[in-house]
């Protein structure tokens, strides 16, 4: 049965409901997969199998029961440790909330169990989703399931859900939970080969979630391709009176409208995106795209987003800015890691628990945040890059008259060697260059595998839709799946 | 200006006060969770995920919250932003869970409004218009207790996330006596609109007291703000103390520094705090988690149309409508609860005499201000729990305007009333107490009294009239107190003529 691991979502719960196979056998088969795995991926900070077979066990009984079944009954997934699950430890991959087991459950998982989904265990993650290789964890790298040729280099999976892309591309999770802030679920989906979408903001519920930068966090879905991605955001997705962000609008039926057929629409190619010394793989790749969306029926226009450029300043300054603000709240006071010397007061103690609790990148983001709302500096920064950001937005506004979706690459680059980049977090940070826009935008955006680049690596293309328009940014993706026939898998070396 | 001024060894200066007000709001929840306010709960009973700022969870705005600050702001006439939003206010504290409070520095739900206080009832020249710059909603911090445990302090999260108001006056007050009569004046205007409770003791209302002083007529001084101070007395006390301080400070060559200070109440002065240089930098920005707040011209229409009547409308009326006297309107409209009392007294009493309320409201007024406020006095209750109902008072009226009893026993017949919490008809039954209007035992008496005081009725004959109320005065201590006052003084005249 070990070729269980390998099917999706779609292909898990089609298969328990005809009783090919039981939800408790996928829940062994990925169960062991994790198990397997672990030691050479790190991509779980803390495995659940017993939640797993518990959820498992549950579908079996209904099934049997003749009750109906959820959308995603008998998938067992892998859920970002972003998000809180009550009676599991939650840490936001910090050492500051290791041992912090929440008393409730995030909307978004409460939303995948009930509709069948099980839980392999909750994934590792750049600390606080702080990151774009999956190094700033402070429970160790995860390391991508892919190699380069005759390489054994460990290879960045992406970040911050890197734990949730080495998982699914390593096929020991057949989905996962992703949150993106800046590029979180897109560029880890593209160096790992996988799919991944990042809604509309305001479609999943953040409740729950452990927040970065609010105006930007947003979960979405990462599978083995557009469908399965179509099928987990429908779960997730849904207005939460709990969070006063959400959007009031109900869920569209998302699967049922998959369709590839690009006729009649119009395929945004913004010249801004086309940078000097661009990776000539990953322009190529780009190019590919856009015959592919041609041979689709779409036709192609080239458009301007003359902002883009000031987008990667900008997310660096509104991010950092509420993540040290919401951030505050690891204080060593009511959870998490506690550093009291001896003798200590109040501020020692907080200088002491953030200090020794937080690792480097959240420290800096943490003081970039802070200098750029502090007096005297607060509208040349902050008050400027909300002005801007308006500006990127209405850049998308007015492009969203002419054409109905945008296509770009999804990452300037395939993944890079676990070190290359940490050195220097400027670099680091152009990672998001692509990706960043459209999160200033809160627009809906996913990234496809497109193919690999000269070192075999994945590449992915990005679809950017309008507000809302989910299934627009889906079925371009679709269109784009069927064309890239990307069945590259990584060799099993673990 | 106010004429109030600090003599000092160089001359007169002037008292410039400012108050920013906390009035905690009325309602069941907090102001952005679901967690209860109940006063004087167990510690941290009332304490939600939100509050204690558990990972992910996300502040919901109250709207009940939001309602009450629109009525208010309504009330004082001021400008109702239709668009407003919430900021956070960084710093770190153990009484707060976020590591920011959630408050409205930018885009204020109320606007510019106004507040006419008056010092003197009977002086309509003492009016003064006090502006308000703003009100805007805030969340409250918890508590921390320091003296439960040798080393540690303990933190309270009841309080944490409850709603406030944050009443921001202009720096229009010029002495003690105008502070006190603002505070005294909002307060009375928030218990009216029933968006705070206005209970300073336990703390739903306390004031933020800024003071500076200058030469008459001159420049602004540096001010200092002394915080928390949570009654009228203290503000007053504050206002003085601290200008006082100052002008000491400045003629012995010194300098105000912009500072935070508290008032120490046991010493009647206020020490300083933190001063501008330990000020922190609170890197206020939009809270991300909120979604400005919108409100549409139905929820502003809905505010308006619950409206009370509002003091000072309702003094005018009553001393226009219903006929009273400048001061007795004052002191019936100092207070919803008097206010609210004195008009159920008034229509029990109008239908029990089936007269209009206006033709009964001065004998009501006077008899709640001067009998009845008096005898509760004296018993250290209030009209909030006073014994006597508003429909028990009538009914003591009643008797009093139908001549079954005289004003004196009312007296008495009120003191039982208190005492044992009967209706005004059964004591007067029970205890004798009914005026007679039975001419023959009147004359009786007035014969024996006259008979037995010839001299003094020649006295009266041959010119001393004042001795007529000396006869009254016997004749009624013969009837104890019980004969009608009218019939003695007729009788009395005829016998005597």
């Amino acid at each position: 049965m070990t070729d269980l691991t390998n099917l999706g979502i779609a292909a898990l719960r089609d298969g328990v409901a005809k009783g090919d196979f039981t939800a408790t056998e996928v829940a062994t088969a990925f169960n062991a997969a994790v198990e397997a795995a672990q030691p050479a991926l790190n991509a779980f900070i803390v495995t659940t199998p017993e939640k797993a077979l518990e959820a498992a066990a549950k579908v079996d009984a209904d099934r049997a029961a003749g009750n109906p079944l959820g959308t995603m009954a008998g998938v067992p997934i892998g859920m970002k440790d972003l998000f809180a699950t009550k009676g599991t430890q939650t840490t936001a991959a910090s050492k500051i909330l290791e041992g912090f087991t929440p008393q409730y459950e995030s909307t978004v998982s409460q939303k995948l169990w009930d509709a069948g989904a099980g839980m392999l265990g909750k994934l590792n993650l750049d600390q606080f989703a702080m990151g774009s290789s999956n190094e700033t964890s402070a429970f160790g790298n995860v390391i991508s399931p892919w190699r380069r040729p005759n390489d054994t280099a460990p290879l960045a999976p992406g970040g911050s859900s890197g734990g949730s892309s080495s998982a699914v591309a390593a096929r020991i999770a057949p989905a996962a939970t992703g949150t993106d802030t800046g590029g979180s679920i897109r560029q880890p989906a593209a160096f790992t080969g996988i799919s991944g979408i990042k809604p509309t903001y305001g479609r999943c519920s953040r409740w729950g979630v452990v927040a970065f930068a609010s105006s930007l966090d947003q979960a979405g879905a990462m599978a083995h391709d557009v469908t399965d991605c179509a099928i987990m955001l429908e779960a997730m997705a849904g207005f939460d009176p709990k969070d006063s962000t959400s959007l009031n609008l109900p869920v569209p039926a998302w699967t049922a409208g998959l369709n590839a057929d690009m006729k009649g629409k119009k395929v945004g190619i913004p010249r801004e995106y086309r940078l000097d010394g661009m990776d000539p793989d990953v322009a190529k790749s780009w190019d590919d795209g856009i015959a592919w969306m041609k041979d689709a029926g779409a036709e192609i226009v080239e458009i301007s987003l003359p902002h883009t450029k000031y987008a990667l300043p900008t997310y660096y300054i509104i991010a950092p800015a509420e993540a040290s603000s919401n951030l505050a709240r690891y204080d060593g006071v009511r959870y998490g890691l506690r550093d009291l010397p001896d003798g200590a007061g109040l501020q020692d103690m907080y200088a002491a628990t953030r200090a020794a609790g937080f690792g480097p990148e959240v420290k800096r983001r943490i003081m970039i945040g802070t200098y750029v709302l502090s007096a005297g500096f607060y509208d040349a920064y902050y008050t400027q890059a909300q002005k801007v950001r308006t500006l990127i937005a209405r850049d998308f506004t007015e492009a969203f008259q002419q054409v109905d979706v945008i296509l770009v690459p999804t990452a300037p680059s395939s993944a890079f060697a676990l070190g290359e980049k940490s050195a220097d977090p400027l670099e680091m940070y152009l990672n998001d260059v692509f990706s960043v826009p459209a999160s200033l935008a809160g627009l809906p955006a996913m990234s496809v595998p497109a193919g690999l680049d000269r070192s075999g690596l994945p590449l992915g293309l990005q679809v950017i839709g309008k507000a809302f328009d989910e299934q627009g940014v889906l079925n371009a993706s679709l269109a784009l799946e069927q064309r890239a026939q990307f069945t590259a898998r990584p060799a099993k070396w673990w | 200006m106010s004429d109030y001024r600090i003599q000092g060894d160089t001359g007169e200066w002037e008292v410039v006060i400012g108050l920013e007000v906390h009035a905690q709001i009325t309602t069941n929840a907090k102001l952005f969770s679901g967690a209860a306010t109940a006063f004087g709960a167990e510690p941290n009973t009332q304490v939600s995920l939100v509050d204690a700022a558990m990972p992910g969870m996300l502040p919901v705005p109250n709207r009940e919250c939001i309602r009450q600050a629109v009525r208010t702001g309504m009330a004082i006439n001021a400008q109702i932003n239709k668009w407003s939003r919430f900021d956070r206010k960084n710093y770190f504290y153990a009484d707060l869970p976020q590591g920011y409070q959630i408050s409205q520095l930018y885009h204020p739900i109320v606007g510019e409004g106004a507040i006419e206080i008056q010092l003197d009832d009977k002086n309509p020249d003492t009016k003064k218009t006090i502006g308000v710059e703003r009100i805007h909603v805030e969340q409250d911090a918890g508590k921390l207790m320091h003296d439960q445990h040798p080393t540690m302090s303990y933190v309270d999260l009841n309080r944490s996330g409850v709603a406030l108001m944050e009443i921001v006056s202009r720096p229009d007050m010029g002495s003690p006596a105008e502070a006190g009569a603002y505070l005294s004046k909002l307060r009375t205007i928030l218990r009216f609109v029933g968006s705070c409770d206005g209970n300073m003791d336990q703390g739903s209302m306390r004031a933020d007291v800024n003071v500076s002083v200058r030469k008459p007529g001159g420049e602004l001084g540096t001010r200092t703000e002394t915080k928390n101070v949570n009654s009228v007395r203290f503000v007053m006390a504050v206002v003085e103390q601290e200008a006082k301080r100052q002008v000491a400070l400045i003629e012995d060559g010194g300098k105000v520094v912009q500072e935070t200070r508290l008032y120490d109440p046991d010493r009647n002065e206020t020490r300083s705090m933190r001063s501008k240089e330990d000020a922190h930098d609170y890197r206020y920005f939009p809270d991300p988690d909120l979604l400005p707040l919108e409100l549409d011209d139905a929820f502003l229409e809905e505010c308006r149309a619950s409206l009370p009547e509002l003091p000072d409308a309702k003094r005018e009326r009553y001393e226009t409508a219903l006929g009273l006297s400048a001061y007795n309107a004052n002191v019936l409209t100092a207070d919803v609860e008097t206010a609210r009392w004195f008009e159920v007294l008034l229509a029990e009493t109008a239908a029990l005499a089936k007269k209009p309320e206006a033709e009964v409201a001065k004998q009501a007024a006077n008899w709640l201000i001067s009998e009845l406020f008096g005898a509760l006095n004296k018993l250290g209750a209030s009209l909030e729990t006073s014994p006597v109902s508003p429909a028990a008072g009538a009914e003591l009226l009643a008797l009093i305007a139908d001549g079954t009893i005289s004003g004196s026993i009312a007296k008495q017949v009120l003191e039982k009333m208190l005492e044992t919490g009967d209706g005004a008809g059964v004591i007067v039954e029970r205890e004798g107490l009914k005026q007679t209007s039975d001419t023959g035992a009147i004359e009786a008496a007035i014969d024996a009294i006259l008979a037995a005081n010839a001299d003094k009725v020649e006295q009266y004959k041959g010119g001393k009239e004042a001795l007529f109320g000396f006869f009254v005065g016997q004749t009624m201590k013969a009837m104890q107190g019980k004969a009608n006052p009218g019939m003695v003084n007729e009788l009395l005249k005829k016998k005597l003529s």
